[in-house]
């Protein structure tokens, strides 16, 4: 499969199926997730209403990390192989995991505030993922820096990997270091420690923001490999207006 | 009319439940708008390219060949 898809067009074919599907898949998740999270989810004893943020906020988080881990390991692909879509599937997940990790942080401010007293605090776990929303920002500013994109892609290859060393410092930052942020309460090894009412509005929300990250990953690949196309014919025309 | 507005004032967190859920919805929202809006206008244009470029493709093999002086 790896290799299948290293032809452009055959990646293309693919994502022009899968885009509608993803997006239905986000749509009816989203709805579900929405309705069970507001509706018909209890609140929490002691976060009260409040804790309706969380079914924003932790599938935000989650993909912020998830969408960092896609990103690296996409560059390092495309640094070691020469994998070509490996390389535009790190460009464009970029952008969107740098909006996960904003709303990441602007949705656990807005719980911060009523739950800590504070909207912001310099502990671990939120220093980190400023850090990594830093990495998603200089990922991009790097890539785009070179007037050679193959020199930009390899530089912002290498910060891309250099940075995956933040994510087990995110993961494990509420273990290591004393925090406000409340510890992990889904992926435990004891299991979960949420009630199901409200484990499932989480989980389909995260399924929503997956199958959405999904989605516009396919859009905008679609889109770089078609700016790929247009210019190698701009180049065409331009030696045969010149032949 | 009493519950949409017990509803809609979250528990006296109104304002820090509705603005997390708008500006999630408002983010992501214009991430996909900006992402559609850049696919269809690079296929547009590429659909134009096309148009005239089966012209220039058969052209050239000949060009290449015996009409050349």
């Amino acid at each position: 499969m790896f290799n299948y898809f290293a032809n452009p067009r055959r990646f293309m074919k693919l994502a022009t199926v899968l885009s509608p599907w993803l997006a239905g898949a986000t749509i009816v998740l989203a709805a579900a997730g929405l309705y069970l999270g507001l509706f018909a989810s209890p609140a929490d004893y002691q976060q009260g209403e409040t804790v309706r943020i969380m079914y924003v906020h932790v599938p935000a988080a989650w993909m912020a990390l998830f969408c960092y881990m896609g990103l690296a390991i996409s560059a390092a692909v495309g640094l070691i192989w020469k994998h070509p879509v490996a390389d535009v599937a790190a460009r464009a997940t970029a952008p969107i995991g740098a909006c996960f990790t904003f709303l990441a942080l602007l949705t656990g401010s807005l719980w911060g505030k009523p739950m800590w007293g504070a909207w912001w605090v310099w502990d671990a776990r939120l220093t980190s993922v400023l850090v990594l929303f830093f990495l998603y920002l200089g990922y991009m500013a790097l890539n785009s820096a070179f007037d050679d994109p193959q020199r930009g892609s390899k530089a912002s290859a290498i910060l891309a990997m250099v940075g995956l060393v933040n994510v087990p410092i995110i993961k494990f930052s509420v273990d290591w270091w004393n925090t406000l942020h409340q510890p992990a309460s889904i992926v435990r090894m004891d299991g979960p420690t949420i009630h199901p009412d409200m484990l499932w509005p989480l989980f389909l929300m995260i399924g929503a923001f997956t199958t959405y990250y999904l989605w516009v990953l396919m859009l905008r690949m679609r889109r770089e490999l078609t700016e790929t196309r247009l210019r190698a014919r701009r180049q065409i025309q331009a030696e045969e207006a010149g032949a | 009319m009493t519950k949409i507005s017990e509803f809609l004032d979250m528990g006296g967190y109104a304002g820090f439940i509705w603005p997390s859920y708008g500006a999630v919805i408002a983010v992501l929202a214009v991430l996909l708008w900006l992402s559609l809006r850049g696919l269809k206008a690079a296929e547009r244009e590429l659909a134009q390219l096309e148009g005239d470029a089966p012209r220039a493709r058969r052209a050239r093999p000949t060009d290449d060949g015996a009409a050349r002086p």
